[in-house]
């Protein structure tokens, strides 16, 4: 089950009539003299389950403490479903919000916790109760309601947090590392676990993670961020495939990245003149003129590793292997071409009785010209 | 008035500051403020203000400062009298002089005794730990007075000490020990200790225990260990501590008054007989004022320490 | 600091700290009123202190006024350490800071003087407050208590999680609520230790109490000070013996509600 796949039939994103859920527009904060997020412009539609991707310190969470409000916006505007958010505090947004530390009330139960914003709505303490109860059933805590939060394993309170932030039926759910605090195997049970409430509910999402393989998972669309700034906002496989610059190529997953120069452009094919792998054929992309500086991206898996130099390519290079390392499903290899320049390459172990290139073997790697990405930033 | 809640009290009381144009925010700021503004700022103005007044036999005793001329103006009456007596007189000069040195004198064996005992519980196993610190706060919860009252027994010329001496036949007639210097430094010290420990065992308790075993390791004996490790490393909580205890120290009044004899002079003693004893309130007002800069010098300055350190 | 310097120095502390309260105690219930020679086993100092009008009345005082002492200390100490903790920047930020730690290093004297003259201009005045007596004291503690329960306060709301308040604000609660609903009952155990000390040290003060008070409203340190001047005396020891016992059960108490607390968690 694959995120993107669920949300496959409808991809708002690709609509230009639709309208956005969540509209972020030239919002700037700054704290002193340190701009923590800077110019982003954002849309998010209903139903999706964003991720806001970046290394610590990346603005991130501060652009979700914003929609949140808990941060006002130094400039720009966010607005919730049409509703511009300027002078709503957090109690009355139509978000809730997960913390990354979970931030239980350590003095009321589980059952207390998650029926505390329905309280606030001024439901009746009996209605109350009956929705919490059935909110905890859907995370199966409903056996814990009367313990308290320092009784809980670490996976329980993510899922009382869940369910605190979940009960109010938000049209936002805003989620700052929500599996940050789990160990992997956990926190790959419930990030498909987070997938099917989020389908369930229809409730829109916006998860705040540095860790690629999550938004990869998780995510509908993913926001890459950087200095505060919004890098490439993308689906995941757009993303992976076809980054918008070696800073969002290199950030998800491995990438080889080779500087050179534009040096002739067919209709079909477009030449690139590096240094390290000298002429290199690629798809030709628009947008590029002659003596343009790029870099043609590649990621290791494209590489093509044979013993023999194939044939009907220019696009081979001889080498050896320096190093390889097998993880089992697929083996990583560090190859030295013949031009001194070290390149990063895998190949997918399929067959068990392959009889694989290895340590220090002579090899050539070859590549489709459409394998490349070529990227001007 | 997004400061308070949706419900309908608070909605309408929030209604009816946001008229007068308060928030609730500066109401919540307003509270403390007003009460230590009044009753912890205000009060040394009016000490700032009687100091520059005369001593007079009337109710309030000191002359206004403030005064109606012939003329209907308000005329201000200030006088420096008090404190060019203050300078003149060496009694305040002497008290002010040996007040700095009996606090520093009993600040240095505070730290004598107090550190190795800060070192000890710093480093002992976690069940020992916690109760030799007990034991170290515990005394600070019965009552001051009654410490100093205590020695009051032990000092005495018939009291424990010299008692037990004697009966020992260690000494032949009673040593003089109660109304003396002795007497205050050992009231100052006994009364502050915890002061001093308890800082150092918090900056203690932050030393690595492998540090020690490696300036051991790389040749350095017990006694060159301690200087070059721990000592230096617990600057920190030597001046917090020694802070803690010449402060108070400088100002103590109870201790001298039940320990010290009467050429014990020390400045809050001087204060307190001024007030009570002479019933000059002027002359008292401007020894508090004097008194206020002795102390606030070497708080600034341990600020001004921390602040750097902080910035490094 | 290995070998026998570090235990000798140690037990020597500890032999300081301790030989005069344990003297203290045990010639409480010497039968001689020579306070310091042994005269056999009685406890008539505690019959004669039980029967002292005067000792009785000003203990009483002394209770009143550091109830409420510690009451108000709390509240203002509290307010004052929350503000400066949750509230950002405001005008009179750094005043406040300066007037709710200076209490802490302020020469008791110097409060006890100023806070006087301040009462005596005040009466002069406005015509409050009307002499001096029991209100004017428990001001006078209010004021310097205030500060060590912020310290404490400040302390512990600092270490606490913001974003606990922030998940109350996010789930609807007004600024309000969430002070009453997260932030006071996460901070109440260190409010109780902040009011256990202002309620000691209002109970322990003697300077600042003879400046404030009127008369009529001698606190027990007043009464016992009045006495001990003229010195020692054997129903002093006996009350002292009653003030460290209660401290030792009230510690004892604190201790096992703490690890029960600590086994909980």
């Amino acid at each position: 089950m694959d995120a993107s796949a669920i949300a496959a039939d409808t991809r708002p994103w690709r609509d230009p009539d639709a309208q956005p859920f969540i509209s972020v527009r030239g919002v700037t904060k700054k704290f002193g003299d340190f701009t923590a997020v800077s110019d982003v412009d954002l849309d998010i539609y209903k139903g999706e389950l964003f991720c806001l991707l970046g290394e610590s310190g990346c603005g991130k969470s501060t652009l979700l403490r914003m929609l949140a409000g808990f941060e006002q916006p130094t400039e720009g505007s966010i607005r919730i479903d049409g509703e511009d958010m300027a002078h709503v505090p957090p109690d009355r947004r139509p978000t809730n919000m997960m913390f990354q530390s979970y931030a239980l009330f350590p003095h009321m139960t589980v059952e207390k916790n998650v029926a505390y914003g329905l309280l606030r709505e001024g439901l009746k303490k009996s209605e109350a109760c009956a929705k919490a109860a059935e909110m905890l059933r859907m995370v199966k805590l409903e056996k814990l309601a009367r313990r308290k939060p320092d009784q809980l394993s670490g996976g329980q309170r993510q899922r009382v947090a869940l369910a605190r932030a979940l009960v109010k039926r938000p049209k936002l759910l805003l989620l700052d590392e929500p599996l940050g605090a789990l160990d992997k195997k956990l926190r790959e049970e419930t990030q498909f676990e987070l997938i099917k409430i989020q389908e369930t509910l229809g409730v829109t999402f916006i998860v705040v993670t540095h860790d690629q393989d999550e938004a990869m998972t998780l995510a509908t669309r993913i926001g890459v961020m950087k200095d505060g700034m919004i890098e490439q906002v993308g689906e995941p496989r757009e993303i992976y495939e076809t980054p918008d610059s070696r800073f969002v190529a290199d950030f998800i997953g491995t990438i080889n990245l080779f500087e050179g120069r534009v040096d002739a452009a067919a209709p079909d094919m477009m030449r690139i003149r590096t240094e390290a792998l000298g002429d290199v054929l690629v798809s030709p992309q628009s947008g590029l003129t002659q003596g343009q500086q790029v870099w043609a991206a590649l990621r290791p898996e494209r590489f093509w590793l044979t013993r023999e130099k194939p044939e009907n390519t220019r696009n081979a290079w001889h080498g050896h292997v320096e190093e390889m390392g097998y993880i089992g499903h697929m083996s990583q290899y560090r190859i030295r071409l013949d031009s001194g320049v070290l390149v990063r390459a895998s190949q997918s172990n399929r067959l068990r009785d392959e009889d694989p290139i290895s340590w220090d073997e002579k090899a050539w790697v070859s590549v489709n010209p459409a394998a490349f990405r070529v990227l001007t930033r | 008035m997004n400061a308070l809640t949706r419900s309908a009290p608070w909605r309408g009381t929030a209604w009816a500051f946001g008229k007068l144009g308060l928030s609730g925010r500066s109401l919540v700021i307003a509270i403390p403020m007003l009460w230590l503004g009044v009753f912890f700022l205000a009060p040394f103005f009016v000490l700032g203000r009687i100091s520059l007044a005369e001593a007079i036999i009337a109710r309030p005793p000191f002359t206004p400062l403030f005064d109606r001329a012939p003329d209907g103006t308000l005329e201000i009456i200030a006088s420096f009298e008090n404190f060019r007596f203050l300078l003149e007189d060496a009694l305040y000069r002497n008290a002010y002089l040996s007040s700095i040195r009996i606090a520093l004198v009993s600040t240095v064996f505070a730290l004598l005794i107090g550190y190795p005992i800060a070192y000890y519980i710093a480093r002992a196993p976690e069940p020992k730990r916690s109760i030799l610190l007990l034991m170290v706060i515990l005394p600070f919860w019965t009552s001051f007075l009654l410490r100093g009252y205590a020695w009051m027994g032990f000092l005495r010329t018939n009291g424990v000490i010299n008692n037990t001496l004697m009966s020992l036949g260690i000494i032949d007639a009673p040593l003089r020990m109660m109304h003396t210097d002795v007497a205050v430094y050992i009231g100052i010290v006994y009364t502050y200790l915890p002061f001093m420990i308890l800082p150092l065992y918090a900056n203690l308790t932050k030393l690595d225990g492998a540090l020690l075993e490696a300036a051991s390791d790389l040749g350095a004996s017990p006694t060159v260990t301690f200087l070059t490790v721990p000592l230096p490393l617990s600057l920190p909580g030597i001046v917090a501590g020694s802070m803690l205890v010449f402060i108070p120290a400088i100002g103590e009044y109870v201790i001298p008054a039940l320990l010290g004899g009467p050429d014990t002079l020390m400045i809050g003693r001087v204060l307190w007989d001024e007030f009570f004893s002479s019933r000059d309130w002027p002359v008292a007002s401007a020894v508090a004022i004097v008194m206020l800069f002795l102390v606030v010098a070497p708080i600034m300055w341990l600020q001004s320490v921390q602040n750097r350190r902080g910035m490094d | 600091m290995r070998g026998w310097f570090l235990p000798l120095a140690v037990a020597f502390g500890f032999i300081f700290l301790y030989a005069p309260i344990v003297s203290l105690v045990v010639f409480s219930f010497n039968e001689s009123r020579l306070v310091t020679v042994w005269g056999g086993f009685s406890t008539r100092w505690y019959g004669e202190l039980i029967r002292d009008r005067q000792i009785l009345g000003s203990a009483w005082i002394s209770l009143q006024v550091a109830f409420w002492s510690a009451n108000l200390a709390v509240i203002v100490g509290t307010l004052g350490a929350f503000v400066l903790t949750r509230f950002g920047k405001f005008t009179g930020r750094l005043l406040l800071t300066g007037m709710i730690t200076a209490p802490l290093v302020m020469p008791e004297v110097i409060t006890g003087l100023s806070l006087l003259l301040l009462f005596v201009s005040m009466e002069l005045t406005l015509g409050w407050p009307a002499g001096r007596g029991l209100t004017t004291i428990v001001i006078a503690h209010t004021t310097f208590c205030a500060a060590f329960v912020a310290v404490i306060a400040q302390t512990r709301l600092r270490q606490m999680d913001e974003s606990l308040e922030e998940a109350a604000r996010d789930l609807g609660a007004g600024p309000v609520r969430v002070f009453f609903d997260i932030t006071l009952p996460v901070i109440t155990p260190a409010l109780v230790a902040g009011w256990l000390l202002a309620f000691t040290l209002s109970l322990d003060d003697l300077v600042i109490a003879s400046f404030v008070s009127g008369p009529g409203a001698s606190t027990l340190p007043m009464v016992i000070f009045s006495k001990v001047r003229l010195g020692v005396s054997p129903d002093v020891n006996a009350l002292a013996t009653i003030i460290i016992g209660f401290v030792l059960v009230a510690v004892i108490i604190a201790g096992w509600l703490m690890r029960r607390t600590a086994r909980r968690m």
